[in-house]
Formats: C-alpha cells, sequence, structure tokens
C-alpha cells in the first residue's frame, strides 16, 4: 500500500511536467499541423539555458528558470521564422523532415558545446525530503509539481481569457475565416510556436535539477509528448494535461510492478493502442482546442 | 541511351574491388550498399504508395537479429516454463528466415497502423521501432541486450556441384552485397511497373479517387508494407554477417532518418533516386571524417538534410531527368508519369 501510495505521488510529480511538454505540443501540432520532432530538443534547451544562467553565470535559481523559459520562447520563435515560415503551405510530411533536420542539427550543436558529460544542478531547497507518514517527498520535487501546475493554469487562462487565446482558437477552428475576421496569421503562427517551445523549455528546467542534464534528454521527450497529444486528443489542453498524468502513471506503475527496462516501451504501447482503437484520442468529442 | 545507364552503373559498380583495395573505402562502399537496399525498400512505400514510415528500422534490426539468430543458436525459456531450443542452422537458412519474418512483421504492421493517415501512421511507426528497440535490449536471455550479439559467423552459401562458397573477405561481401541491391532493384521494378504498382501510385495521388474506382486500399498498402519489410529484413541480415556483432542500436531512429534522407535526396517515387542518395549520404562521413567530428558530422547531415528539402524538394534524379528531357516533355511535373505511360 505504502509502495503504492509513493508511485502515486511520483505519479503527480512527474505527470505536471509531461502535462507541459504535452500542452506545449498540442498547441503547435493542433493549430500549425506541425509535427515538432524539436520539442523534445526545445526541453533539453530549457536545461541547458538552466544550467548557463543558473550555474555558469551564477544567478538566483528562481530568476534563472524565468530567464531558460523566455530564452525558449525566443527560441521557438526563431525557429518559426527561420524554417516554418517558408514552408508555409507545404504538406506535413516536408515540414515534418526540416524538424528532423532541426532536431538533428540542435542536439549534435548540445553535444559539440556542452559535450557528452551529464551536468547537474544545484538548488537553494533543503537536501532532507519532506516525509509525511510513510512517503517521503524531496523539497525540489514538491517546488517541481507546484510550479508546473502553476504554468498549466496560466496556458489555460492565456487560450480561454486573453484576446491572443481567442485568435488562436479562431485560428485553429478556420484558419481563412480567422484571416478574413482580421488575424494576423502569421503572428498567431509564431506566438504559437514560441509558447509551445517555452512550455517545452519550462519542463526542461524544472526536470533538469531533478535528474542530470545531458544531450540525449531530448530523445525520447518528443515522442512522449506525441503519446499525451494523443492519448489526450488534438489541440485539447485539458486532455493534455490529464494525458500527462496518465503516461507518468503507466511509466510508474509499469517500471514498479512489470520491469523498469520497459518504463519507457509504456508510452509507445499506449500509443499503439490508442490509435488502433480510438484515433480520436480518449478525451476529444472531436477536434478542438481550448 | 537513357536505357543503357542502369547497366553501364552496374558494370562500374562490379569492377569496383578489381581496382580499389583500401580496405576502408572497401568497407564504407559495403556498409552503403546495404543502406541503400534499405532506402530502396523505404522508398517502395514512402515514394510509391506516399506512407511516410519512420519505423523502417525496425525491420532492419528484425532481419538482423532473426538472421543472427537462426545462424547462433539460443536457448530461452518464455513465460510458463517453457523452454525453447534452437541448434544453430547453416547461415543462408538465416538469411531466408531473417526476411521472411521481417515481411511477416510489415503485414502485421501494415494490418493495423494502415487505419491511421499522415502524422499519426507516422508515429505508431516510431513507436513500433521503439518498443522492438526495448524488446531488444531488455530480453537479455535471448538478445545478450546491450552486450550485443557476437561472432555472428559470415554468410555461407551451398552451390550444387561447387561445394560451399564463404564470404569472409571483403570483396566477396562486396559482391553479395550488390547482387542482393540487383534482385531487390529488380524486385521493385517488377512491383512498380505492374498492375500493383500502378494501384499504388494511384493511390498516393489521390486516396479517395482510387477507392471511388474500385481499388482495395489497405489490401496494396499492406502488399507494400510486405514487400518492403522483406528488403530490409534481408538488408539487415547481410548487415549482421557483414559486422558479424550487432547491438539494440541497429534499432536506433537516427538509421531510419538516414534511409529517408537517402531517398529523399535521391528523389521519392524513382528506382534510380535510393542509389544516388545513398551514395551521397554514405559518403558524406568518409569525405567528412578527416576534418569533422561526428557531431560536426551529423550537425552538416541535419543542414543538409533542410537545405535539400529547401531547395530540392523532389530530389536529384528528377531534377536531372528534367535537365535531359527534351523541352516539350520539361513542363511535365511529375517525370514519373511520363515514365509510366510507355512502359507496356
Amino acid at each position: 500500500m505504502t509502495e503504492l501510495l509513493q508511485h502515486i505521488v511520483n505519479t503527480l510529480i512527474l505527470g505536471s511536467t509531461y502535462a507541459l511538454l504535452g500542452i506545449g505540443l498540442t498547441l503547435i501540432f493542433g493549430i500549425m499541423r506541425v509535427v515538432n520532432f524539436a520539442h523534445g530538443e526545445l526541453y533539453s534547451f530549457g536545461a541547458y539555458a538552466l544550467y548557463f544562467v543558473g550555474v555558469m553565470l551564477g544567478l538566483n535559481f528562481f530568476l534563472a528558470l524565468i530567464v531558460a523559459v523566455v530564452l525558449g520562447c525566443f527560441a521557438g520563435a526563431l525557429i518559426e521564422v527561420v524554417l516554418l515560415r517558408p514552408m508555409r503551405g507545404a504538406d506535413i510530411d516536408t515540414t515534418m523532415l526540416v524538424m528532423i533536420g532541426a532536431m538533428i542539427v540542435m542536439q549534435n550543436g548540445e553535444q559539440f558545446v556542452w559535450g557528452g558529460v551529464a551536468k547537474s544542478v544545484s538548488t537553494p531547497f533543503p537536501e532532507l525530503p519532506l516525509v509525511i507518514g510513510s512517503i517521503s517527498v524531496s523539497w525540489l520535487r514538491l517546488f517541481v509539481f507546484c510550479a508546473a501546475l502553476a504554468l498549466i493554469g496560466v496556458s489555460y487562462l492565456l487560450i480561454n481569457r486573453t484576446k491572443l487565446g481567442k485568435a488562436m482558437r479562431a485560428t485553429f477552428q478556420d484558419r481563412d475565416a480567422a484571416s478574413l475576421m482580421g488575424v494576423n496569421i502569421q503572428f498567431i503562427y509564431m506566438a504559437t510556436f514560441a509558447i509551445g517551445s517555452s512550455l517545452a523549455a519550462a519542463a526542461g528546467a524544472l526536470l533538469g535539477p531533478v535528474y542530470v542534464i545531458s544531450p540525449q534528454m531530448g530523445n525520447l521527450a518528443s515522442l512522449k509528448a506525441f503519446a499525451i497529444v494523443i492519448l489526450g486528443g488534438l489541440g485539447s489542453i485539458g486532455g493534455a494535461t490529464i494525458g500527462g498524468f496518465l503516461l507518468a502513471l503507466a511509466e510508474e506503475l509499469g517500471a514498479g510492478y512489470v520491469s523498469s527496462g520497459y518504463r519507457d516501451a509504456m508510452g509507445f504501447l499506449i500509443i499503439i493502442v490508442v490509435l488502433l482503437f480510438k484515433p480520436t484520442g480518449l478525451f476529444a468529442r472531436a477536434e478542438r482546442i481550448g | 541511351m537513357k536505357r543503357l545507364v542502369p547497366y553501364i552503373a552496374l558494370a562500374v559498380f562490379a569492377s569496383v574491388p578489381l581496382w580499389l583495395h583500401d580496405p576502408y573505402l572497401l568497407n564504407a562502399f559495403i556498409t552503403t550498399g546495404i543502406l541503400i537496399v534499405a532506402a530502396m525498400s523505404l522508398n517502395l512505400l514512402l515514394g510509391y504508395t506516399g506512407q511516410l514510415s519512420l519505423g523502417h528500422v525496425a525491420f532492419f534490426g528484425i532481419g538482423a537479429y532473426t538472421s543472427a539468430l537462426v545462424s547462433l543458436g539460443f536457448d530461452v525459456e518464455l513465460i510458463g516454463g517453457i523452454r525453447v531450443v534452437h541448434e544453430p542452422w547453416p547461415v543462408w537458412t538465416g538469411f531466408v528466415i531473417g526476411t521472411l519474418v521481417a515481411a511477416l512483421c510489415g503485414y502485421a504492421v501494415g494490418k493495423l497502423s494502415f487505419k491511421v493517415r499522415g502524422a499519426y501512421f507516422v508515429i505508431v511507426t516510431i513507436s513500433f521501432a521503439e518498443v522492438v528497440r526495448l524488446v531488444a535490449l531488455n530480453w537479455v536471455e535471448l538478445t545478450q541486450g546491450p552486450l550485443a550479439l557476437t561472432s555472428i559467423p559470415p554468410m555461407t552459401l551451398g552451390v550444387p556441384g561447387v561445394g560451399y562458397l564463404d564470404f569472409y573477405s571483403k570483396q566477396s561481401n562486396y559482391y553479395l552485397v550488390l547482387a542482393v541491391l540487383v534482385v531487390s532493384y529488380i524486385v521493385i521494378q517488377r512491383l512498380v511497373y505492374s498492375r500493383v504498382g500502378r494501384a499504388m501510385i494511384a493511390l498516393k495521388e489521390n486516396e479517395s479517387l482510387a477507392v471511388s474506382v474500385g481499388i482495395d486500399v489497405t489490401r496494396y498498402l499492406v502488399l507494400a508494407a510486405v514487400f518492403s519489410a522483406g528488403i530490409a529484413g534481408a538488408a539487415g541480415s547481410l548487415y549482421a554477417h557483414y559486422l558479424k556483432i550487432i547491438d539494440p542500436d541497429v534499432f536506433a531512429f537516427l538509421y531510419t532518418v538516414t534511409m529517408v534522407i537517402m531517398v529523399i535526396s535521391g528523389g521519392k517515387g524513382t528506382l534510380a533516386g535510393p542509389i544516388v542518395g545513398g551514395l551521397i549520404f554514405g559518403f558524406i562521413p568518409v569525405a567528412a571524417r578527416s576534418f569533422a567530428t561526428p557531431e560536426i558530422q551529423w550537425i552538416l547531415y541535419g543542414l543538409l538534410m533542410i537545405i535539400i528539402v529547401f531547395v530540392l524538394p523532389k530530389g536529384i534524379v528528377p531534377a536531372v531527368e528534367k535537365w535531359f528531357a527534351a523541352p516539350s516533355t520539361r513542363a511535365d511535373p511529375e517525370p514519373l508519369q511520363a515514365k509510366m505511360h510507355d512502359t507496356p
């Protein structure tokens, strides 16, 4: 029983960051129809940005987190303008190949700049974990959970309560009609990619100190983000949030009770099963956003 | 003149071991040839049916592991205490069984995953490859996991009246790969220029129209997947018996990416495309190794991939064909269709 409770606590913490990854990707995939293979690289970009600002420049940990998210936002906007804007109107396979190229360049660029040795970031949180009954959880993980929940809330409000969010939802439903109503589509696409990227960077910056930072950390992140998006249904923030927690639960239980070697296989098995039996995702009635 | 190009190319490549004695370059030719066979099989799916499978390396790896295990033998205990013992078989049976098992997996994956299209198809195929990779990594009893399968015997062929042929030397392996490449080329050519191939191209161009004229889409897609996976499995088997060692890294996503770049840069949906693209991308590491570390090589790879998609989205072979075509056909946007008309 204790073991199960501990698994559930771990699930909540891991799931909150998975949700961030998934929300970022579901916005990009839903609105822009771009299969963003570089999503995982923006995740590791966030982690390296935290390392650079927080450890090498010696800035305060919390400030460094904010800087990392802002840098992720700029990196996303840059990728959109340089690589995706000229590809507007190209079919989905072609943009996918461009994003795979970007993924290869970014990952090997990280390897080149930072080397293959994993980096670790120290945090201002106490070493001793918080113990409640028989469950223990470190303060850092608790902070990661709260920060991720706050960011999920912010992105929900951004999409549902602001003018930009309204324009994004309109673009998702019908790009041409939105354009006719005076929505600047080019700007919406750039904003979407930048927001999605900054959420991925936030997930990386939050998880970086929990584990270690290495050039390979983004490898599985893209595919896991796809698993989450497929679970939750395209374009649904609520779906991506639940999908993130479900994937984390499947991984935790799979690693705990089946075999830790197959932890990462859970996400892929979920993708295969969901797509074969309910291709619209578990929670989407139809394709929608919000 | 154009008809002669394949024969001239074959003659040139057949003469390579006669004048090239540098073992490093010969090795590069052999591994490039194996990857070209794999890229040709991917082209059947990507170029002719229009389905981007990013899990293609799974069939390559399944062919490699099956072929190696058949020729090495294994002893595993399945769930429920059932013990399966397999004594080593001759290597050529490994090649045949590896090809067949890969084709069977192609059938199963095709049957299941062609229910979805576009981005979802891509994700399902990648997921399949990742699951297979994790099985190869974790089923240590069968695959040795990260320790790799070692001392895989080289290919042997029993020829009636001659005796046994062993493929130990680089020269003999070169001719073996060339022979498999030629056979795969002919199989794909026969398939593409047949009724089946026309059905595949029809459904790539306009799936709903193809359905409306009575083409059984799923059947032809699965057929393409079976052939494609089988040829990829044969390439994997060659790879295993040439290198004599394989580990779960044969399932790496980057191998699929390499195959995709070869097909796209050469020209998808053309028979020569994967060969031209394969030679270019197979020899970039050879040319770059003197001045670039592996990271820089990969960065170059990625940049080239982006540039090719931007500049030559149809690939090199269609661009060259267009250049040599008569002015009257130069405006034809699809050289492939022009070619289709003059074949019986």
